[in-house]
């Protein structure tokens, strides 16, 4: 069992209290981040994540709440006095002081002697490639280079807790994509504990060992990548994590953890997660496309469903096909192209429809 | 006429055309480039001959008797000249210090403090000696020390001086902390140094420029003074401009014209230095 390295416990943080412009930033927030885990905060703009993130780095003072760092209450220590490094959005690199200079400053400030410091810089522009620029100013390094030194930098006196504010989006998607990966060598190579804050679903997805799912100040889901996007609880989580078919149905028997939801007269879908539905209540179901395999009608399976082609996508790598079935509900399936030039399905072709075991989720309402 | 033009179906395109060429033209009007031209000599003329006599070997400031640097021989041996030099250098080094200090002081409360109530108004107060008309402060000045019964001979103008100098140095270091990314502070702050260090090493130095041009200015603006320090100043705090002020109505005498140049010539260094200076990055 991994020790707990930040565990967040009901921070609630209200800006402009007493003001007629209060915003309540996080509402009750709860999350337990184990050591040496890649974690992410993931949720559209102005859902928290920064707010979060300053709290933990002791920018901010919480409304309510105890943030701890390995059991140790942090409120009311001042950052320089928490041993917790961020790596801000757009780097913060001192613009007067080289490279060096900069990745050295940390050290210094902690009084570290002069060996000492120079043997981390030395080390940290290393592991970040960058020894070749240590006598370069900041100015003079492009925006991927600026990011290794910020990076560098936060590491050098090596804290128990990396925070990373959007990091990559100032970078282009090239870049971006090489960052990913090094970002989360980086990770395993030092051991330290990363809370890592994005928008970007796919940064998510790639590099974390767990995500928290944000929305409007409260954490909506947590859980390992997998369990994000095939799981997910309710519809913000189905929705702000890649395509999901919504579809609105009816409970018709309830078996164990079991549910079966009738779309349509003929149409009984087997979904798990929310328990607590009984029959006749209405519910929501969510599946990805390419849960949803097609195939020619004459090929009818049991458990599986016809619809007609209403369109057809061609994507290149894959084709997205969007079916209605029994002309009331819309369907997107995706399949990939793995033939060459030749496309399944015409518009207008009746399909037989299979969703994959386990692939139907009941959100919470 | 009128109609016809309307009805034109190429007026509209001719109307357009025209009318930007009127507005374009409106600075190219007869008369204009001539008054600013008669503008700038008339500035400019009687400076250039004021520097051009100070180089005169003759004894007129106004009849040219060839080239001759013994004026200025003769200023720099001028046992008042030099005094008067002494002291506007001493009033203006300890003003500019002093409202140096205060005007980083306050910048750094007014722009990096949380927002507090009377933030604006606090900045008005402070640029507000920049126009109050310079006699009013004066006036005001010199009831205030005699009410108090302030009598610190040069003290008097060093104080006078520090309190008019504060807006000039306020203005570029003002700027220079606005154009100043705070997440810098932050940064530092994560980084274990605490608030005094932060200051020291990013803040201080990132201001440097701004605080530089602020006393640069500041500097000049004091060396420069003549209203206030003429209603405050008292026997042995004569400064240079006082000094002038007193040998012209003597009659002019090519030694003015040195004393004048060269505060002339330290003005303008001065300025564009500090222009260059809080413009760096
Ligand atoms: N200093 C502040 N004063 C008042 N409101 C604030 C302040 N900082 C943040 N907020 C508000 O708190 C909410 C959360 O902001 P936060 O910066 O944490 O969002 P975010 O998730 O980081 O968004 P983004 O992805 O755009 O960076 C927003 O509604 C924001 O307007
Ligand atoms: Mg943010």
């Amino acid at each position: 069992m991994p020790e707990t390295a930040i565990e967040v416990r009901n921070i609630t943080k209200k800006f402009g209290v007493h003001t007629e412009h209060e915003v309540t930033a996080l509402d009750d927030v709860s999350i337990s981040i184990k050591d040496n885990e890649f974690f992410t905060l993931l949720g559209p703009s102005g859902c928290g994540k920064t707010t979060l993130l300053r709290l933990i780095a002791g920018f901010e003072y919480s409304t309510r709440g105890q943030i701890l760092l390995y059991g140790e209450n942090l409120i009311g220590l001042p950052p320089q006095k928490r041993p917790i490094n961020t790596v801000f959005q757009h780097y913060a690199l001192f613009p007067h002081m080289t490279v060096a200079e900069n990745v050295a400053f940390p050290m210094k400030m902690l009084g570290k002697d002069d060996g000492e410091t120079k043997k981390a810089v030395n080390e940290k522009l290393e592991l970040v490639k960058m020894q070749d620029f240590a006598n370069r100013k900041p100015g003079q390094l492009s925006g991927g280079q600026q990011q290794r030194i910020a990076l560098a930098r936060a590491l050098a006196p090596h804290p128990k807790v990396l925070l990373l504010d959007e990091p990559l989006s100032a970078l282009d998607l090239k870049l971006r994509q090489e960052m990913r990966t090094e970002l989360k060598n980086l990770q395993r190579e030092t051991g330290i504990t990363f809370i890592f804050v994005t928008h970007d679903q796919v940064e998510a997805l790639t590099m974390s060992d767990r995500i928290a799912v944000m929305s409007v100040g409260k954490i909506q889901q947590r859980g390992c990548p997998t369990e994000i996007y095939e799981k997910p609880n309710n519809r913000f989580v189905a929705d702000f994590i890649g395509e999901t078919n919504l579809l609105e149905a009816t409970v018709s028997k309830v078996e164990g953890n079991d549910i079966f939801c009738k779309l349509s007269d003929n149409i009984i879908l087997k979904g798990e997660g929310e328990t607590g539905k009984n029959v006749g209540d209405p519910v929501t179901l969510a599946v990805r496309p390419e849960k949803i395999a097609l195939s020619p009608i004459s090929e009818q399976t049991e458990g599986s469903f016809t619809g007609k082609i209403n369109n057809s996508i061609y994507l290149g790598t894959d084709t997205t096909y969007i079916i209605s079935v029994n002309g009331k509900s819309e369907l997107a399936s995706v399949e990939q192209n793995s033939a060459v030039g030749k496309v399944r399905f015409k518009i207008g072709d009746e399909v037989c429809i299979n969703v994959a075991d386990n692939a139907i989720r009941i959100l919470e309402d | 006429m009128t109609n016809q033009t309307i009805a034109a179906p190429s007026s509209k395109s001719v109307n357009s055309r025209s009318a930007s060429r009127k507005f374009f033209k409106i600075g190219r009007f007869p008369g204009f480039g001539l008054t600013t031209l008669l503008f700038f000599l008339f500035l400019y003329i009687p400076i250039f001959i004021l520097v051009i006599f100070s180089f005169n070997s003759g004894r007129s400031a106004t009849i040219w008797d060839g080239f001759g640097l013994n004026w200025y021989a003769k200023a720099f041996n001028n046992d008042d000249i030099q005094r008067a030099a002494i002291n506007s250098a001493i009033i203006a080094l300890i003003a500019t210090t002093i409202a140096t200090i205060l005007a980083t002081l306050a910048s750094l409360v007014l722009a990096r403090s949380r927002k507090f109530k009377g933030q604006n108004i606090s900045y008005s107060i402070l640029m507000m000696p920049l126009i109050v008309p310079e006699i009013v402060t004066a006036v005001a000045t010199l009831s205030f020390f005699s009410f108090v019964g302030l009598n610190l001979g040069i003290g008097n103008v060093i104080i006078a001086h520090t309190v008019f100098c504060i807006p000039f140095a306020f203005m570029p270091i003002r700027a220079r902390l606005q154009g100043m990314d705070s997440t810098l502070e932050q940064a530092a702050m994560d980084l274990y140094a605490n608030e005094w260090k932060a200051f020291r090493y990013v803040t201080f130095p990132l201001l440097m420029p701004g605080i530089i041009s602020g006393a640069m200015l500041a500097f000049i603006i004091s060396i420069d003074d003549f209203i206030i320090t003429l209603m405050v100043s008292q026997a042995g705090s004569t400064t240079l401009p006082l000094y002038i002020y007193g040998m012209v109505r003597m009659g002019i005498t090519p030694e003015i014209n040195v004393v004048s140049s060269v505060m002339l010539f330290m003005s303008i260094i001065f300025v564009s230095l500090s222009y260059l200076i809080g413009r760096k990055k």
